[in-house]
């Protein structure tokens, strides 16, 4: 088995070993407590600073500005000042709304992004929570982002918002549809929901990635990517696919009426969104963190630094695709968006996942 | 119940929109939206009455803007009254001076020098380019695409800059005076002039690959929001809506004034090679196109550019319109501006009636919008291109 025990049962196994007791559930709930803080914590501040930074430069040059470069080295810093910003600014809560509602949505959007990242493998050994389920529980935590839209939508009590979270609704629910049955390709091939073992089954050369794996897979996984990647940017509310929060048409969306940081608890999730649907698409299709010339099912195997930097390289470059498509494409409209739902991408996901089970099969 | 909005009762008509079955419970939904709303172009407010996403009913409201124009217009003299009219299209504000000096001149029977009149053309047309662009980008940005906006203000800013060296302003010019303009041009001017109209003509590719013929915008902004030839005609619509729509009036052409007579240029005609007659899509090239026309009007006029006075003797000597009266329609970035001048003989306007295209394609908006959704509501107010300043005036 490549990649090391993950972090929550290592860590279970220290705490019982200092507390002089058996690695019990509570022990294990702590353990994993723990390392889901620190997970979270430790992908906010690269979410929240590089995400942000990179959108902003890069958009920059695509329309030909400079991007952030006044605060700090390069702008590095413009994010943390516009955190800080957010911060001091006052935070108002309506007459007309909610107040209880309203002060709640931005939290569940926040932790439901966020906590996506729990099972994730970032590199041998570097996951909070091996679940059996991972990808199950990934794709839950973004149908609960919504609750946490509508929550908002809904409080806001503003006609702007109540739409915005509307679509939400609508689109991401039925995104959610081939976001799973693609999702299901490489389940199915893998014979796994764990996103651990997932990755394992791609370890060595590139030719062992689901995307191409021993090259006749690639009808499948190909279309199967390229579905997952667009509900993926559906799900993550970027343009083309924006119209929760349609700037032009909708004021703002659903988090129209949010200011200071209860408005940064609706941006950042953006970004964490859309990270963690690149790292899983990576995940699921591109290998995971093995690099592509099977030096990790090799001399470099269980190595967490070589497998890191490959998980976050491949994760970055569909992120980027992600921000070049935001700053390109126009916006569909609401009933174009339901079409290439139902009559575009859902056939195509469903005959993958058929056609996967038949390749299983052979 | 009447749905109203502050006393202002919607109206009841039928919307061409199917109703919904009787056993499901369902409201329409009211919304304000503007005057401070990102896509109503300024200070637009529109009352929508909606089923959902589907919009039964939009209705506009304007005046937010109302600045008496036409009124200080007959508290001010003839030189001082020009730079109001400058502010109410502020986007093609030359060619709102040229309404009313035209009108003025015709009634005082100044004369223009041929040079001043050839700088007229040139900067009117660079100031409809200008504007062009900033109607075509934001159509864009109104569907969402950010980045061809931006593209379309790298030009407008150098052409802005041109214009603001001869002139002295970047937005509001007062560069028209009676009988002429302000300032001469140099050589240089001219050189750097050219290039400008060179490279609005080579980035038009660049339009085209990223916003015109990208799958998405085609798919939202054609057969989307057809204003056909009968109803454009019929509610008084000019410029690039009437032309889309398939009728070939520009005054430019029809009524030449300020020497438009001494150049070569087509007047670009929908339907065009996507979409159809009068559709959004439709709107939005009819722009571009005619964009590419008024460099053509700019490269001919630098180069025939007659020596000469820029502004007649007579008029800086001082001067007084004689009582009497006179109208003079000319061609704006938006449509037709006309102005209709009545003079009794002292030194202010005695009337100043202007018509502005704005306040008569806004019209168009409650007619066209029934059965849209949202999102094409949008995008019709983008391809229908007001500027509030004008509305209200």
């Amino acid at each position: 088995m490549i990649g090391a025990e993950p972090l929550s049962s290592s860590l279970a196994a220290w705490l019982a070993a200092l507390f002089g007791v058996g690695a019990t559930w509570p022990i294990q709930a702590l353990a994993m407590l723990i390392v889901a803080t620190g997970v979270v914590a430790l992908v906010v501040t690269p979410v929240g600073l590089g995400g942000v930074y990179l959108e902003r430069k890069l958009s920059g040059r695509i329309q030909n500005r400079r991007g952030p470069n006044r605060v700090g080295p390069y702008g590095l810093l413009q994010t943390l000042a516009d955190g800080i910003k957010l911060l001091v600014q006052e935070d108002i809560v309506h007459k007309a709304a909610d107040a209880a509602l309203f002060r709640f949505a931005p939290y569940v959007v926040f932790l439901a992004a966020f906590t996506g990242y729990v099972v994730m493998p970032f590199a041998p050994g570097l996951t909070a929570a091996d679940l059996d389920v991972g990808i199950f529980f990934f794709l839950a935590m973004i149908g609960i982002e919504t609750i946490g839209v509508v929550m908002a939508g809904w409080s806001s009590n503003n006609k702007w918002s109540l739409l915005g979270s509307m679509r939400e609704v609508a689109q991401v629910v039925s995104y959610e549809l081939p976001l799973g049955l693609a999702a299901m390709c490489p389940v199915i091939a893998s014979g796994s929901l764990s996103l651990n073992t997932i990755t394992d089954m791609q370890a060595g050369p590139i030719w062992n990635w689901f995307v191409i794996r021993n090259g006749y897979w690639a009808i499948v996984m190909v279309p199967a990517f390229l579905i997952f990647y667009t509900a993926g940017l559906a799900a993550a509310k970027r343009l083309p696919f924006d119209l929760p929060e349609a700037e032009s048409e909708l004021v703002a969306g659903f988090h129209t009426e949010y200011s200071g940081m209860r408005f940064g608890m609706f941006f950042l999730p953006e970004y964490a969104v859309m990270l963690s649907i690149s790292g899983v698409a990576t995940v699921l299709f591109l290998g995971g963190y093995h690099d592509p010339f099977g030096l990790s099912a090799g001399s470099l195997a269980g190595v967490w630094w070589w497998g890191l930097i490959w998980f976050f390289l491949k994760t970055t470059v569909l992120f980027l695709l992600q921000i070049v498509l935001r700053w390109t494409l126009p916006r569909l409209r609401i009933d174009q968006v339901m079409y290439l739902c139902y009559k575009g991408l859902l056939p195509v996901a469903m005959a993958c996942v058929v056609l996967a089970a038949v390749l299983r099969l052979l | 119940m009447t749905p109203s909005i502050q006393g202002v009762a919607l109206n009841q008509r039928e919307a061409s929109v199917p109703a919904l079955p009787r056993d499901i419970q369902t409201e329409e939904l009211v919304f304000n939206m503007g005057p401070q709303h990102p896509s109503t172009h300024g200070v637009l407010r529109v009352v929508l009455r909606t089923d959902g996403e589907v919009v039964l009913e939009a209705q506009p409201l304007i005046g937010n803007l109302h600045r008496c124009c036409e009124k200080i217009l007959e508290n001010l003299t003839y030189v001082q009254g020009v730079p109001y009219v400058d502010r109410m299209d502020y986007l093609g504000s030359l060619n709102m001076e040229l309404g009313l000096v035209l009108a003025v001149e015709k009634a005082a029977a100044i004369e223009v020098p041929k040079r001043a009149q050839y700088l007229r053309v040139i900067l009117c047309e660079m100031n409809r380019i200008a504007s062009h662009l900033m109607a075509a980008g934001q159509f864009g940005l109104d569907m969402g695409a950010f980045t061809p906006f931006l593209y379309m203000f790298r030009e407008r800013e150098e052409g802005i800059r041109l214009l603001d060296e001869v002139t002295g302003g970047r937005l509001l010019y007062h560069y028209i005076r009676y009988g002429g303009v302000t300032r001469d041009v140099s050589d240089d001017w001219i050189g750097r002039t050219a290039v400008w109209c060179d490279r609005i003509d080579a980035h038009m590719q660049e339009y085209n690959d990223l916003l015109t013929y990208n799958h998405i915008f085609l798919n939202r902004a054609c057969g989307v929001a057809i204003i056909d030839k009968q109803t454009a005609l019929a509610f008084g619509a000019t410029g690039p809506i009437l032309r889309a729509a398939g009728v070939g009036r520009d005054l430019r052409k029809d009524m030449p004034y300020s020497s438009y007579e001494d150049f070569e240029f087509d007047i670009p005609v929908g339907p065009f090679d996507k979409g159809v007659v009068g559709d959004s899509w439709s709107r939005y090239k009819q722009r571009l196109l005619e964009m590419t026309q008024s460099t053509r009007i700019i490269r001919q006029a630098l180069d025939k550019l007659p020596e000469g006075e820029i502004q007649h003797k007579k008029v800086t000597r001082g001067w007084k319109a004689p009582a009497g009266e006179a109208y003079v329609a000319s061609e704006a970035p938006r449509g037709e501006i006309s102005c209709y001048f009545v003079s009794d003989g002292g030194k202010k306007p005695y009337r100043c009636r202007m018509r502005g295209p704005s306040f008569f394609n806004i019209a168009l908006l409650e007619e066209t919008s029934r059965g849209l959704l949202i999102g094409d509501l949008i995008a019709l107010m983008g391809s229908i291109d007001i500027t509030l300043g004008e509305v209200d005036r």
